[in-house]
Formats: structure tokens, sequence, C-alpha cells
């Protein structure tokens, strides 16, 4: 076996430089995805190591958004007061990933990176209307987190990008937001199914939605035809319409963890409910 | 490549490869054979150690990201006194109320005990509002003898213990 090559950069330049000349290395952070089981995968050729690059890193205010580093683990936006006041959904669901050890090497950037069809923060990524901020040695450019995703595990991150930052808006005053998950177990477990919603009321009137779904296709998804359906309604008619229309909008797969028609039922009652709650 | 650590204190050189895990590290090269592989997939928590102060899963630290950082096991967790050694609170707890059976588990357990009781993360809490935090904290080790309920009997005594202990030392501060 021969030994991996392995480069833990100290600024976000060096690391675009090494991004760009080693393409086919392994993008590390906390390693939580990407070592399950590395004793049994096939050995990288090198390592690029992101964690802890303070670049990375951190939670700030910008303007009428807020900007989450890529590397933030789950437990920093779980406790951060930015993400508890106004994006509580992601809060939520950070508290949901793992346990306590996974929370504090798992981060926002590998979620994305992987993009996988469960990955707990992306349907509340795309019910947040979520930017990604990419860059390599080229420039920097952002992608709507609903055009990022783009198949199963595949992304539109180009061979010499990296993934610098997430940025969040901030939702209008009177929006209402939800997140749920439903595993085998209430900790720890890979989500059977999982939703996150985000509407603006007008009294009891549904003004717009946008809801995010993940483990119901082969890549996390927004539920659009659903969104369209509900518009116009009080939230108990809307939890009935939403229930209606969910079945047809989503594709779930059967697998050891559910059917697909339990995926089904059980994601038409969720959506439901973040209506009628 | 040469990996340089702080364990348990020390410091500690390895020749190792940059992929290896930390886990394999600290038990093969190091001999620190206290931290145990359940799952190696981050699901089971036996293989839980501090790195830089958090507790982690060492089946999912590949140990070139270990370099330059500080690494506690279970050795590490009793303090040493001359030649005699002092068991932690959370260790002692353990044994008190028999939050331990095979054993496997119980390193993991012991290292995100002492979290919890080092962090005072139960303070102010009542007791059933402490039960709940205490599963929820360890809902990342998987424990297949006791059922649970003497560890978390095991982490209500150790943090009260050590709580006290704190507010003695600290009335003895102010006179």
């Amino acid at each position: 076996m021969s030994e991996p090559l392995y480069a833990r950069p100290t600024s976000v330049a060096e690391a675009l430089e090494l991004r760009a000349a080693h393409p086919d290395w392994m993008l590390l952070a906390g390693g939580t995805d990407l070592l399950v089981d590395s004793n049994h995968r096939k050995v990288p050729v090198g390592m690029l190591d992101l964690w802890r690059l303070a670049a990375l890193g951190g939670i700030r205010q910008r303007d009428a958004a807020i900007e989450i580093g890529a590397g933030t683990t789950w437990l920093e936006i779980e406790r951060h007061p930015l993400v508890r006041v106004g994006f509580l959904p992601l809060a939520e669901a950070a508290r949901e990933i793992g346990a306590r050890q996974i929370q504090a090497r798992g981060t926002i950037g590998g979620n994305i990176g992987t993009s996988s069809p469960v990955g707990d923060s992306l349907p509340v990524l795309l019910a947040l209307d979520a930017e990604i901020e990419v860059a390599s040695v080229r420039g920097s450019r952002r992608v709507p987190y609903r055009d990022y995703c783009v198949g199963y595990r595949k992304t539109a991150l180009a061979a010499d990008e990296l993934i610098i930052a997430v940025h969040l808006p901030t939702p209008v005053a009177s929006t209402r937001m939800v997140w749920r998950k439903v595993g085998t177990r209430k900790a720890q477990s890979i989500s059977k199914v999982m939703g996150a919603a985000t509407m603006v009321l007008d009294g009891g009137t549904v003004v717009s939605a946008r809801i995010g779904m993940g483990a119901v296709a082969d890549r996390p998804i927004r539920l659009t035809a659903v969104e369209q359906a509900v518009v116009g309604l009080s939230l108990l008619q809307a939890a009935e319409a939403a229930r209606a229309a969910v079945p047809a909008a989503i594709a779930p797969i059967s697998d050891i963890r559910s059917t697909s028609d339990y995926r089904r039922a059980v994601a038409a009652n969720l959506v439901a409910r973040f209506f009628a709650v | 490549m040469k990996i340089e650590m702080n364990v348990n204190g020390a410091a500690r050189v390895v020749e190792a490869s940059p992929y290896r895990r930390l886990l394999d590290v600290l038990r093969e090269d190091l001999r620190l054979t206290g931290t145990k592989e359940g799952c190696g997939e981050g699901e089971c928590g036996a293989c839980t150690v501090s790195l830089d102060g958090e507790t982690v899963n060492s089946c999912l630290v590949a140990v070139a990201q270990c370099h330059g950082r500080t690494v506690k096991t279970v050795e590490g967790l009793a303090a040493q006194q001359g030649d005699k050694e002092i068991l932690h609170a959370v260790q002692t707890a353990l044994v008190r109320c028999g939050g331990a059976q095979c054993g496997i588990c119980t390193p993991g357990i012991a290292m995100c005990a002492a979290d919890i009781v080092e962090r005072e993360l139960l303070h102010d809490q009542d007791l059933q509002q402490a039960r709940v935090m205490v599963r929820e904290l360890l809902a990342g080790n998987i424990c297949r003898c006791t059922g649970y309920q003497l560890i978390v009997d095991a982490v209500i005594e150790a943090a009260s213990e050590v709580g006290l202990q704190r507010r003695e030392r600290a009335s003895r501060r102010t006179p």
C-alpha cells in the first residue's frame, strides 16, 4: 500500500492552488462521512485537509443574509445565536445529525460536498433558498443549492473548486419555518424521510411556501408542485392539499431502511403536519 | 509521515501513513488499548477520545489530522499522584453504580461522561432534565448490556460530586 500524500493548507489561496494541482485528492474536513469504514475502502492518492482552516470557519451577518463558513461544525451551528434566532430549522437539523461526537467533527460543507439524498441539512438549505459559494484559482461564484445537487451524489462543483461558504437570506418577518426528521431511533439514525419548509403567511392564509425533502428521491429535492398547490389556502386546507399532492411529487426508493410505499405515506403526513400544526 | 501529537499530556511522535485511523495508531503504535473498536463507522462510540477538547470517534479521524493537536484517551482520565493513580469521578461512579458490564463501551462512555461533568453541562438542571440531557449527550455511545439506567445514574452522581467539590473549593476561597 503506497502512502497517500497529505497537505494541510493555512489559507484559502493555498487550498485553491493545491486543489487546482491535485483535483484527484480527497477533500477532507471532519471525516464523519468519508472515513466511515475507511480500513475497507480504497486508499486515496492524496488528502487535502481543510479541517479548522480558519478562513472556512465562523458564522457572520452579511446585510440581509447570514454566511456560514463551509468548515463550521454542527455543534457550532446548533449553538450559534444567529442560527437559533433566525434559522431554527438548521439548528434543529444540526442537533439531529449523528450524535455529539459526529456533531463535533461533521461540517456543513461536508454535507453539501457529498450531497447524499439523506444529508440532513440539505432539505433545510432548499427550504431556506441557500446559496453555495464556491471558489477556484479562476475565481468564485455562487450557486443556489437547488441547482447545486444535479443527481445521485453528483454536484455542480468543478474539479478545481472548493466549497467556501453557505449564504442564507433572512426570511421576511411573517415566515414560519419547520423541520422534521423520521428515523429508526431518536438519535444517531440515518433518516428514513426528512424535510423542512418555510412559509409566508398572511393571517391564516399561505402566501407562498418552499418545501425541501430528503430521502425521497435520488437527491434532496424541492416539492414545487406541492408548493404551488398550497398557495392561497388556509393552513388546514393547505395541510390536506399537501397530503394529496406529496406522493406524486416524490420518487422514493425501497432499501434496507424503508419501502417506497412507507416513505410516500410518511412524507405526505410529514408535509401535511408542517401546515396543520 | 511523521506525526507529532500530545497524547495524555505527553509529546508523542509516530511514523504512520496519514490515512490511518487515529484509533489504530493509538492501539497499535502507542499501545493504548483502552480505546476500543466497536463498529468502525462512527455509530457506536466505543472508540471515543477527546481531540482538542471535543469528544470524537477516533475511527473517523485520519491520524495526519492529529499532527500538532491534543488527544486524550481513557488512559489519561485518571490523575497520577506520585505512584498512585486516582480515578476520575466518572470512573469511580461507573464502578459504584454498576454502570459497566462487558466493558467494550465503557471507555467511550467514560470519555463522554467526563466531558459532561467537566463542562458542567448538567449545572442548574433538575434531576429529570439532567437525566434527559445525559441520554441525549450519550446518544452516540451504544451499550448492549446495561440498559443505560445505571450509566445515567453514574454520570449524574459524578456530576453532582464534582459540582459539590467545586462549590466547596470556591467557598473556601471566599471567607
